[in-house]
């Protein structure tokens, strides 16, 4: 049986998000790719087992008897696209603003916690889930302050649990949108940045993150912009009204920030303000940084990849949209690559709450420009992990999702032809060993216009 | 009539012989509204002969020639076909492996009125003063140097596009069109004896923007000033056309009217931004009942539910492949409009009203051609390229001079390095009349706008 009838995928997919105890899928005779970098195998099997991937590559593959197989001849076989950089579930439809809800003008920034809001029956998301995405990151838009808030790691399945990790990351403008945010300028929003992550300290307590957990002291104060007296946190409450900024909730969602235990998501696009986010990582050793955005990395790659900060770019920006942009090429991800940055590709600006699934035809595009005299893109191979296995990577889920390899999530798709290629759809999506239903309100609007010859009943019943 | 109206009129017409004549009945000469006042300086650069050999050719009217030849001389196609007789001596391009096809054609593009950067200084596609607004032309709009028109030709091959006003108003103003070749004014890429398009918008911009604005505030507000608006126009080309016939007193000339006469006379094509099915049938109605021809509706995102409709009235569809739910009335979007149109027999077009789609309407047309297959309709890809190329030129009055690989037509072709329809395909080569004006493998051919100058990247890949 090549996949399950519709309705019993979705009675399966309704019942429970989490697989039919120790079943066994095996997928045999298709093109797969395992999302890690490597070139795709021909005639490959993938074994997954409870929702896990269990192995998956060559001949070498041991096929477990009694298993479920599908038979992928003549499809090829991914782990499922992971969407780098996405709104994917806070919106229904962008200006709708009650069924928008990626930012918020409210009191609260750093707080803000995306999972509660994340809709798994918006439209988007089904969308999505047919075009192969399995997983997204999803980031808060800033309302107020630099702050937007807290991201979440997603699935798309059609079942009610839809959040993977909540509270992955907090992210903070510090380009454009961070200046703006801040007053008008970058030294503000810098100024901003750092005095929150002081606030958080002050609530922490101690020197958390900051560069006196390196070993060095400051004995000048004005160095260092972490307040190092050990008093301070006892004395804090009484003297928090006389110079804050944050809201309490908002500091203390930064603590984890500053203490490396919760990704700080920089979005930066100019190459100064890309040093001066690498620089942050030397003022604040403990901070987890990611940077999204990047359209001027290629010419500061060499710093990045020496700052091991990985990068979500948007792969095919290549007009000067704004001065921070002014160098942006379609060779970015390409060079920043070759430079040793760890990339993905991510749809950041770019109809983020609904397209995330043009991150495969992103992933193609940078193929076909390998191709191209003195543009650099990436191998088919590379393409891939850039929408899989590396944005999991830089989120520090690389074990969980992102690549067929044994152990990572039961998250595959069978296409019916090279998934980088824009004329191949996904036939087959699983998420946790789950098969997913692909209809979607398309299909649905497709089926009932297919034929618009006049019938006994309005189109209205056509169902 | 006064004779400040008289001076103020002067200063925008074109006057054969003298006002006072003019305003004089049956005195022989008479004051003329000038039908180009900004006239087309564009010239063809000049283009070595070329043939291209071995090479499969998707000639835009649904034909398609494999192992064909394509002759490129004094800026015209001079012949197609298997075997072209080329005249000895004419250089060689091997085609083989790779595509042929006329320059692709965008029907919507803000290029040049929302250029980058997108700085409020350059935001200036939509006179959102007033949702009538016929009198603005988006010409004037036009910056040049606008960097999104070197990657439209470079990563495109987009050779030709209309430039529209924004959607804010229910007349935007009128569209120009333009053939991408870089030039110091906007005069300088006119497209050569193109007619005007007027923009026109329908549904939800028009009354979002006007709604707190003294509206209209609502879609029936929206039909009825649009509606008042054409009774206003008959009434101004009542009087202008008995002027012109029988002389008399000078009628007061009004941009706004002069252009939505020349709607009404046929001579201004309407481009009307219309998502919804439903919204699209008030327009058809509306327009008969005005008295003008809908070219095309714009974003018609549910044009497969009144395909038939569309094909019996003659209107084309300009569509996006896949975007959806960016508003309501985005909502009800398919992957199959483009191909459900086109099997009506509808004029299917894919546009981009997009800095960045613009770049990649051969990949759009792909995913429709697509989904079209997946439904069940048998779509090739000659007939694809229908939607960017001639569908476009007839959509904009061009396809005399444009959008399919015809001898005696402008040499508006593109040279893909593999099959355009695919993600890993690029342009190898474009020419626009007959002069190459990218070469993938000579950096020298590479279009920088002043703006890139001496910044970073200037001259790169992009």
């Amino acid at each position: 049986m090549k996949t399950l009838p519709l309705v019993s995928a979705l009675a399966l997919a309704l019942v429970s998000a989490t697989p039919v105890a120790a079943q066994t899928i095996v997928i045999t005779g298709g093109t797969v790719a395992l999302g890690d970098g490597s070139a795709p195998i021909p005639n490959g099997t993938v074994v997954i087992t409870d929702g896990r991937v269990v192995a998956a590559g060559g001949a070498a593959v041991r096929v477990p008897g009694g298993a479920r197989t599908i038979d992928a001849t003549g499809k090829w076989v991914t782990p499922g696209i992971v969407a780098g950089f996405s709104r994917l579930g806070l919106v229904d439809v962008d200006a709708v603003d009650a069924a928008n809800d990626a930012s918020s003008e409210g009191p609260f920034s750093a707080a803000l916690d995306v999972a509660p809001a994340i809709n798994p029956n918006a439209a988007p998301v089904a969308v999505n889930r047919a075009e192969g995405i399995t997983r997204a990151v999803v980031a808060p838009s800033v309302g107020k302050g630099i702050f937007a808030g807290q991201g979440a790691l997603i699935d798309t399945g059609a079942d009610a649990e839809a959040v993977t990790r909540a509270r992955l990351f907090q992210y903070v403008e510090l380009g454009e949108g961070g200046a703006e945010q801040a007053g008008g300028s970058r030294a503000a929003a810098h100024v901003l940045l750092r005095n929150a992550l002081r606030e958080a300290q002050q609530i922490a307590g101690g020197n958390a993150g900051g560069r006196n957990q390196t070993g060095r002291t400051a004995d000048d104060p004005r160095e260092d912009p972490v307040v190092s007296n050990p008093n301070e946190s006892r004395s804090y409450e009484a003297q928090r009204n006389q110079d804050v900024l944050l809201t309490r909730f908002d500091a203390v969602a930064l603590v984890p920030v500053l203490r490396g235990r919760q990704i700080l998501l920089v979005h930066a696009e100019r190459a100064s303000d890309l040093r001066q986010v690498i620089a942050l990582k030397r003022e604040f050793p403990s901070l987890r940084l990611v940077i999204v955005g990047a359209d001027e990395g290629w010419t500061v790659a060499r710093e990045l990849a020496a700052s091991n900060i990985p990068v979500i770019a948007s792969a095919l920006s290549d007009l000067p949209a704004s001065f921070e942009s002014l160098a942006a090429t379609q060779s970015n991800v390409g060079r920043m690559r070759a430079a040793g940055v760890k990339v993905a590709i991510g749809t950041l600006n770019d109809d983020d709450p609904r397209m995330a699934f043009r991150a495969r035809w992103y992933a193609g595009n940078l193929v076909g420009l390998s191709r191209l005299p003195g543009a650099a893109g990436l191998s088919w191979g590379e393409a891939l992990k850039a929408i899989t296995s590396a944005p999991a990577e830089a989120f520090g889920l690389g074990g969980e999702i992102g690549s067929l390899a044994p152990g990572r999530r039961g998250d595959l798709v069978i296409w019916s032809g090279d998934p980088l290629d824009n004329q191949s759809a996904a036939e087959v999506v699983m998420i946790d060993g789950v098969e997913q239903p692909l209809v979607t309100r398309q299909t649905r609007l497709r089926d009932r216009y297919r034929d618009l010859t006049r019938g006994v009943l309005p189109e209205a019943y056509r169902r | 009539m006064n004779r400040g109206t008289i001076a103020a009129t002067l200063a925008a017409l074109t006057v054969a012989g003298c006002a006072t004549t003019g305003a004089e009945k049956g005195s022989g000469e008479r004051v003329r509204i000038a039908s180009d006042p900004f006239p087309s300086t564009y010239q063809r650069y000049p283009g070595a002969p070329v043939v291209i050999t071995g090479v499969t050719i998707l000639d835009g009217e649904g034909g398609r020639i494999e192992g064909g030849q394509v002759y490129l001389a004094d800026g015209r196609i001079q012949a197609v076909g298997q075997n072209v007789g080329a005249p000895a001596g004419t250089p060689v391009i091997d085609g083989s492996g790779k595509y042929v096809t006329p320059g692709i054609i965008d029907v919507h593009s803000h290029l040049g009125v929302y250029p980058s950067p997108g700085v409020q200084a350059h935001d200036d596609g939509n006179e959102a003063t007033g949702p009538s607004r016929p009198e603005v032309w988006a010409e004037h709009s036009v910056w040049p140097q606008d960097p999104g028109f070197s990657r439209a030709l470079v990563n495109g091959g987009v050779t030709s596009m209309q430039i529209l006003p924004g959607s804010a108003n229910l007349f935007g103003g009128r569209s120009v069109t333009i053939k991408n070749v870089p030039a110091r004014t906007v005069q300088g890429m006119k497209f050569p004896g193109a007619p005007y398009g007027m923009k026109m918008a329908c549904g939800e911009n028009p009354k979002r923007v006007y709604g707190d604005k003294g509206g209209p505030a609502t879609r029936m507000g929206n039909i009825a000033v649009t509606r008042q608006t054409w009774i206003n126009a008959k009434a101004y080309k009542r009087k202008w056309d008995a002027y012109e016939a029988d002389g008399g007193d000078v009628p007061e000339q009004d941009l706004a009217m002069d252009t939505l006469r020349g709607v009404l006379d046929g001579k201004i094509l309407v481009h009307n931004h219309c998502y919804r099915a439903d919204e699209m049938a008030n327009m058809i109605d509306l327009s008969k009942e005005a008295g003008y021809k809908i070219t095309a509706f714009h974003h018609a995102v549910e044009s497969y539910k009144v395909a038939d409709l569309l094909a019996r009235e003659g209107i084309c569809s300009a569509m996006w492949a896949d975007w959806y739910g960016f508003k309501m009335e985005s909502y009800d979007a398919v992957r199959e409009n483009i191909a459900f149109v086109d099997r009506a027999g509808a004029c299917a077009i894919v546009h981009s009203d997009d800095p960045n789609g613009i770049q990649r309407l051969n990949q759009e047309a792909a995913k429709a051609m697509a989904a079209g297959r997946r439904a069940g309709l048998p779509i090739t890809e000659e007939q694809a390229w229908r939607w960017l190329a001639m569908n476009p030129a007839k959509a904009l009055g061009v396809f005399e001079r444009t959008g399919s690989l015809r001898a005696g037509k402008d040499a508006d072709v593109v040279l893909w390095n593999g099959n355009p329809f695919s993600t890993y395909t690029r342009p190898e080569r474009v020419w626009v009349d007959g002069a190459l004006l990218y070469d993938a493998n000579n950096p020298r051919l590479r279009p920088v706008s002043d703006f890139e100058l001496g910044q970073p990247g200037e001259g790169d890949v992009k």
